[in-house]
């Protein structure tokens, strides 16, 4: 009997282990042979963890399984879901990206070729690098890391940048993984559940620009998917993906996982890059670009997992499939991470183009709570509160930016109706006073003076909310990088939109 | 405990590991903490000169990062994410509480030396919070009760 329960961070913060445990004993007892496969997760958070039975129509689901429950997955019960494939989360969706996520065994790359694995970059091999940057540039993808910046374009400025082999010098591919946007989880999900899929971007972006020598930066709080990546990478090197002669074609790429320490501004990919050097991570300013003088000085793609785990696909499936889905200058899919208070959290990999109305109501259910819901912030710390009022914005990067929004990493943290959304701005001020980088002063005073400027209004203070309103135009435009210029947007739409919230302490003083 | 002879000669060791590295800095102050629990001020010149830094840029390296600790932690770590989608589903009640039960501040440690508490911003178990990193394990859908069984079995 062949059993999947994932071995995803979301899937054992809810007591996968614990039900692996349960079910080895159950079995035994039974005396029923099984195999365990630690997947990663299909997405479905809420039905964590989702164990999985191999039977001769396909997968059976049984979830949110519990120790106590395991004797379900051999008799039937209640949390018997039915065939996985036929679950209506996951028949909406439109996974590209995420199509092996949960599905095979993440460090086998057995499975991983015999699930389409590796058809991307065995036609990107027999290209030239000129052609696998024109195909990413047709296919219209852009960097999933926030600024929606074009990935064949920045491929192309890396692809036409000079070095000099002779001396040593090399191009050097970098995974932005510092995943830090509250209500994000996309790169975690994927370094768990499929990494090869990363690793096979990486080493097509190799092959389009020339590069030899790959990074994923990642970050400590990840330690399941650290622990996952270093196991794959392990596999490719051995089994030859990796290293000085990558599928027998004779050319190189090697690939180092790297690990932050706890500071979200190197997720900004300058400080990133000084971060990997060893050096403190305070953001460079720009020009250079870091396509011409990134890591150590030379030529660097710096691109999020998500992009570059999108580029498999785009290889093997052709640039106008990839282009065929999405709105307007958002092409082909995005996974939106479905968070906070709702009642179906997950990721959800679809075309661009869904309202919030869609996705929070109809695919998350509502809240979790049951209540209304308030509002829901996109694109993590430094996206704006969108009220409901603005629910029917189509999601793309054109109709958000239109909205005074970002769509960011593609994540969205919902609150209900009793969010405080001063306490809201307050806390995004303190957020970017304590991850400030320092090295400018909007940002770094600028911040410590929002946190001080909203407790003043919390204690009454009315007259403090237009310094609170210049203090954001002033972190807006002079600050260097987005953590000191975009935090205005989780404050400002706070209190653009719900301004009661701000003035009710004043109420409440009065009276 | 460690005298200075031993930690020399396993940050030794750890600069060895590292030697054909670039950038080894971080990875470098990683080890070492992973080996001692914390960054011995110290193991600094030692780290400095094998990377070509001054001692100055060390330290200004390890104190911009917020997981380097200078002093060692209790027994044990524990980690509770304060980021927004958790606080959406109550993190922080259950901070609160955590502080009230344990008589500790972000970043304290309990008397005893048994539990050290620490803020943290998202561990990406975003649908899943409010969430925490017990002693590097991820635990989700955190409640008061939750909390006081995971302290209970701290102590
Ligand atoms: C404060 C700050 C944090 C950021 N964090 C991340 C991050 O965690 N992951 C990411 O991919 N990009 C992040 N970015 C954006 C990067 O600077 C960069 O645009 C991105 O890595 C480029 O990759 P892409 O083109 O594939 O999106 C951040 C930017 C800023 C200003
Ligand atoms: S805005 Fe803040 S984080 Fe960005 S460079 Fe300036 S000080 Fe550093
Ligand atoms: S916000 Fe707490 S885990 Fe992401």
């Amino acid at each position: 009997m062949r059993i999947w329960i994932p071995r995803d961070a979301s899937a054992k913060a809810l007591g996968a282990e614990e039900v692996v445990t349960a079910v080895k004993a159950e079995a035994a007892r039974r005396g029923v042979e099984v195999t365990i496969t630690r997947n990663g997760s299909r997405g479905m958070v809420w039905l964590e963890p989702l164990v999985e039975v191999e039977t001769p129509e396909g997968r059976v689901a049984f979830g949110p399984m519990t120790p106590e429950d395991v004797a379900q997955i051999f008799d039937g019960g209640e949390l018997a879901l039915g065939l996985t494939e036929d679950l209506p989360w996951l028949r909406a969706q439109t996974r590209l990206t995420f199509a092996r996520c949960g599905i095979i065994d993440p460090v086998s790359l057995d499975e991983y070729r015999a699930h389409g694995g590796l058809k991307g970059l065995t036609r990107a091999l027999a290209m030239t690098g000129a052609e696998v940057v024109q195909e990413v540039l047709n296919s219209g993808l852009r960097g999933r890391g926030g600024a929606g910046f074009p990935t064949g374009i920045k491929w192309k400025t890396v692809h036409d940048a000079p070095i000099k082999p002779e001396l040593g010098e090399k191009k050097y591919i970098v995974t932005n993984a510092d995943e830090g946007d509250s209500g994000t989880f996309a790169d975690r999900m994927i370094m768990e559940g499929d990494p090869f899929t990363l690793i096979e971007g990486m080493i097509i972006a190799g092959i389009a620009v020339g590069a030899t020598k790959g990074f994923i930066y990642s970050r400590s709080e990840y330690p399941d998917a650290n622990e996952v990546m270093a196991a794959a990478i392990a596999v490719g090197r051995v089994e030859g993906l990796l290293g000085q002669n990558v599928l027998g074609s004779g050319k190189v790429f090697e690939l180092e996982l790297r690990v932050g320490a706890g500071a979200y501004v190197c997720g900004e990919e300058t400080a990133l890059l000084n971060s990997l050097e060893g050096k403190r991570g305070t953001v460079r300013a720009k020009p250079p670009l870091p396509a011409l003088q990134g890591f150590m000085g030379r030529p660097t793609v710096v691109n999020n997992v998500i992009s570059l785990a999108s580029v498999p696909v785009i290889l093997a499936e052709g640039a106008e499939h990839y282009a065929s889905f999405g709105i307007g200058r958002s092409k082909g899919t995005i996974p939106l991470q479905i968070a906070g208070n709702v009642k179906h959290g997950g990721l959800f990999e679809i075309a661009f183009g869904l309202t919030l109305d869609r996705i929070v109501n109809e695919i998350g259910g509502g809240t979790a709570s049951g209540r209304p819901v308030k509002a829901v912030q996109v694109g993590g710390p430094l996206g704006a509160w969108i009220p409901v009022s603005q629910f029917d914005t189509p999601f793309g990067y054109e109709e958000y930016a239109g909205q005074n929004a970002l769509i960011g990493h593609a994540g969205l943290t919902v609150a209900d109706d009793t969010a405080d959304m001063m306490a809201m701005a307050r806390f995004a001020m303190e957020f970017c006073a304590i991850e400030s980088c320092g090295k400018c002063t909007p940002c770094r005073i600028g911040a410590v003076r929002g946190v001080e400027t909203l407790d003043r209004i919390a204690r009454g203070d009315t007259a403090a909310i237009p310094l609170l309103t210049d203090l954001c135009e002033t972190m807006k435009s002079g600050s260097l990088c987005a953590l000191g210029g975009f935090t205005p947007y989780p404050v400002m739409s706070a209190l653009t939109h719900f301004p009661d919230d701000f003035t009710g302490a004043a109420r409440e003083a009065a009276e | 405990m460690l005298d200075s002879v031993d930690i020399a000669a396993r940050v030794e060791e750890i600069l060895a590991a590292h030697s054909g590295t670039e950038g080894a800095l971080l990875p470098i102050l990683h080890s070492v903490q992973e080996s001692f629990g914390y960054v011995p001020e110290e193991v600094l010149p030692q780290i400095a000169q094998h990377q070509n830094i001054s001692k100055a840029e060390a330290y200004g390296v390890m104190t911009f990062y917020h997981d380097f600790r200078a002093k060692p932690a209790g027994t044990h770590v524990l980690k509770l994410c304060r980021a927004e989608s958790c606080q959406t589903m109550g993190a922080d009640r259950v901070a609160a509480h955590a502080k009230e039960t344990l008589g500790l501040d972000w970043h304290e440690t309990t008397p005893d030396g048994k539990i050290t508490l620490e803020p943290i911003f998202c561990l990406g178990l975003c649908a899943c919070g409010p969430s925490a990193l017990v002693d590097g394990k991820v635990v989700g859908r955190l409640t008061e009760a939750k909390l006081d069984a995971i302290v209970k079995g701290m102590r």
